[in-house]
């Protein structure tokens, strides 16, 4: 059971965006950092057990030219072995600053070579691999940035092709230590999923397949890719074959963010349905079948959710935000 | 954000403006012929071929202020004039109204059934001239073609591109507070049960596959919505049942015209940091609308019919304590122009500005947005 704890006052409120929440847990600190998208500006806030904020910071886009200021996508913190970077995306190109978003170490600019113009321009989805950091852009392709151990020199080290639509979302996983195993799922506007091995050069493992059908959010966790879909579904494949195992009929409309409690393996899917859900994975040891079973629904009252996290990787806790709404939602198990 | 969104964006503030002016003009008593010609009127210049083909090129959204000029214009395109504070109170009404539908909205592709109830209601009011009933279908015509063959994904896009748009507005409209579809608060209530958005299946079913993709088992959990399947897809054709009643006339003569005109303090921090915050693109979006008026063909009211004034209250009185009473944070009187740092950038702007101090019409009571009129005038 979860209840509502004491929610956090945001400036701003949260813009109908997908994945429009991150959240960086420092335990060893007793604080948590969490990032909401406006639309023009992004808001960050640290914050302590009980929800009491303890400082802000507002973010915009670099560069404003333009007929109108330029819109943020997403703000996620990447968190690498070395160092945790906080990377935005907008519809002008890709700002990468140091955790607390006080510096800015790294800038690059969309290019607009390819694009027509009845496309919008625009970097979405970003997650960390060892020690690259993956976004996606309009076009389909993933940037791979090669990030050194301190200070900007960060390059640009390969460009993936593996999607025809704008990417979605990224999820990673720390593979541990085996050899040839996914440890990276893309997604894309048309629902297809690309799975990665990563490393000096990243291959391209499987290939889902979309039914027509937007996949807002993805998660990987234990070699299972969670993909949530704007019909509202649910579907749990092998990274290793592509394979589907289990097909949820999750919410009621669009999902809009999936997250994951790594050590224990908790799904949580929010969605514009009001509700968020969560559920527990399993891998069968024996079969090495994937099993799943229902944990919470939580209705969040006229309130179409586009951002969820849990706060710890116990999945003991997560907080929500909602388009038109200027505060941070906390739930806590009881 | 998308570049596919001003056409669905005007045409439906659009509808939502007839509606209220049809409702209003026989609130008003006003002769069956004079309401007719100003509908007709309003209607031939929103659906303007050359004005038409400048909306439909991609480009991306303007702001608020912006296009609300465009709505000014538009209102004023007959015989009929409205005062200040009748205009604002229809821009709120329609956006607050095409908000809601965005947001209600089954699927973000149904954003284009919306678009075709309004268009549908259009025709409806359209009286004895062929002509504008066929610029209406050219135009039905122009966004089969476009929106037709977008995908799912970009109709998101249209989405958020909308609900950003649309963000922080949160005016109470007693119509909805009566029909409980909002909130005391402002916001909008989402139901969670009723028919399920077509294609979505009714939440609530877990499907194992094995590993030659066989369904080998189902299970069930409890969603905590109470949902039905939809029973039927609206029709994306010229004529057709679009099933989805968003977007269709609320208003009539039963439930007339009403609002009440409050933010919620909440957010007028955030509003009154959008009005304060120095706004360089204002020369960009002075073209946008040069551009997009300059298509517009005005009939001035100097012909023989005499015009007269409508009023979105129901007194005189309380339309002037509405002039006064309006919250700061929701005036959009002015398009501000500003100057910024860069010195050559701001020398143009002074230019243009002068340009407009030029155009002033001692007649009229002018501000700023009226100057801008009055240049469009000369386009």
């Amino acid at each position: 059971m979860f209840r509502r704890e004491r929610s956090i006052p945001l400036r701003g409120s949260a813009a109908a965006l997908s994945n429009n929440l991150s959240v960086l847990q420092l335990p060893a600190r007793d604080l948590t950092h969490f990032g909401v998208v406006h639309g023009p500006s992004a808001q960050l806030l640290s914050a302590a057990p009980e929800g009491v904020p303890l400082a802000q910071r507002q973010l915009h886009v670099k560069e404003g030219a333009g007929v109108s200021p330029p819109l943020i996508t997403q703000v996620h913190w990447c968190v690498l072995p070395f160092r945790v970077l906080l990377v935005l995306t907008s519809h002008r190109g890709i700002q990468m600053y140091e955790s607390d978003g006080s510096v800015m170490v790294y800038w690059h600019a969309l290019d607009s070579g390819d694009a027509s113009s009845v496309q919008a321009m625009f970097a979405r989805g970003i997650a960390a691999s060892v020690h690259f950091i993956c976004v996606g852009t309009w076009s389909g392709r993933i940037l791979v940035f090669d990030i050194p151990a301190k200070g900007p020199n960060i390059v640009l080290n390969e460009e993936l092709a593996g999607h025809q639509t704008p990417i979605t979302d990224i999820a990673t996983e720390r593979a541990q230590g085996q050899d040839g195993v996914a440890d990276m799922v893309t997604a894309d506007d048309s629902g297809v999923l690309c799975v990665w091995r990563s490393g000096p050069e990243f291959t391209l493992l499987t290939r889902i397949a979309g039914f027509g059908v937007p996949c807002p959010s993805v998660q990987l966790w234990q070699g299972i890719v969670a993909a949530g879909y704007g019909n509202g579904q649910v579907r749990l494949y092998d990274a290793g074959t592509g394979a589907l195992h289990i097909q949820i009929s999750a919410h009621a409309r669009t999902i809009s963010a999936l997250d994951l409690a790594p050590e224990v393996g908790k799904l949580l899917s929010a969605a514009e349905d009001t509700f968020v859900h969560i559920w527990k994975l399993n891998r069968n040891p024996e079969s090495g079948s994937i099993e799943v079973e229902h944990c919470h629904g939580e209705c969040i009252s006229d309130t179409q959710v586009c951002g969820a996290r849990f706060c710890d990787p116990g999945g003991s806790s997560f907080a929500v935000t909602g388009y038109d709404l200027a505060e941070i939602l906390r739930f806590g198990s009881v | 954000m998308s570049v596919r969104t001003l056409p669905l964006l005007f045409l439906n503030l659009g509808g939502e403006m007839l509606y209220v002016l049809d409702q209003r003009l026989r609130a008003q008593n006003i002769p069956g012929d004079k309401a007719r010609k100003v509908l007709n009127d309003i209607i031939s210049t929103m659906f303007n071929r050359k004005f038409t083909e400048e909306l439909f090129k991609p480009q991306e959204l303007y702001s608020k202020k912006a296009l609300r000029t465009v709505y000014d214009r538009l209102a004023h395109a007959s015989i009929m004039r409205l005062n200040q504070a009748s205009m604002d109170k229809l821009y709120d009404l329609m956006t607050m109204a095409f908000k809601y539908q965005v947001l209600l909205c089954p699927r973000p592709k149904d954003v284009l059934l919306v678009t075709f109830n309004h268009l549908d209601s259009i025709k409806g009011f359209i009286q004895d001239s062929p002509t504008i009933i066929h610029q209406v279908d050219e135009t039905f015509r122009q966004l089969t073609e476009i929106y037709g063959s977008l995908s799912a994904g970009e109709f998101q896009l249209i989405r958020q591109t909308l609900l950003i748009f649309f963000q922080d507005l949160h005016i109470r409209v007693s119509t909805f507070l009566k029909d409980k579809v909002q909130n005391s608060n402002g916001r909008f209530v989402l139901p969670v049960s009723g028919p399920v958005p077509w294609g979505i299946e009714v939440p609530g079913v877990i499907r194992v596959f094995n590993d030659k993709g066989d369904e080998v088992k189902r299970m069930e959990f409890r969603h905590g919505g109470d949902y039905v399947a939809a029973h039927k897809e609206g029709s994306f054709e010229l004529y057709g049942d679009r099933v989805l009643k968003l977007g269709t006339n609320m208003y009539s003569a039963s439930r007339p015209v009403e609002t009440h005109m409050s933010a919620t303090s909440k957010n007028s921090a955030s509003r009154a940091q959008e009005n304060i915050a120095p706004n360089p693109l204002a020369k960009e979006e002075l073209n946008f609308l040069a551009r997009l008026i300059g298509g517009m063909e005005i009939k001035k009211p100097s012909g023989p019919e005499p015009g007269f004034r409508l009023n979105l209250f129901t007194t005189d009185e309380e339309e002037e304590h509405a002039a006064l009473s309006r919250p700061e944070e929701l005036s959009y009187e002015v398009i501000s122009i500003q100057a910024t740092q860069d010195q050559q950038r701001s020398e143009e702007l002074a230019r243009i500005m002068e340009e407009f101090e030029m155009t002033e019409q001692p007649e009229r009571n002018t501000s700023k947005g009226d100057d801008l009129l009055a240049m469009m005038d000369r386009l």
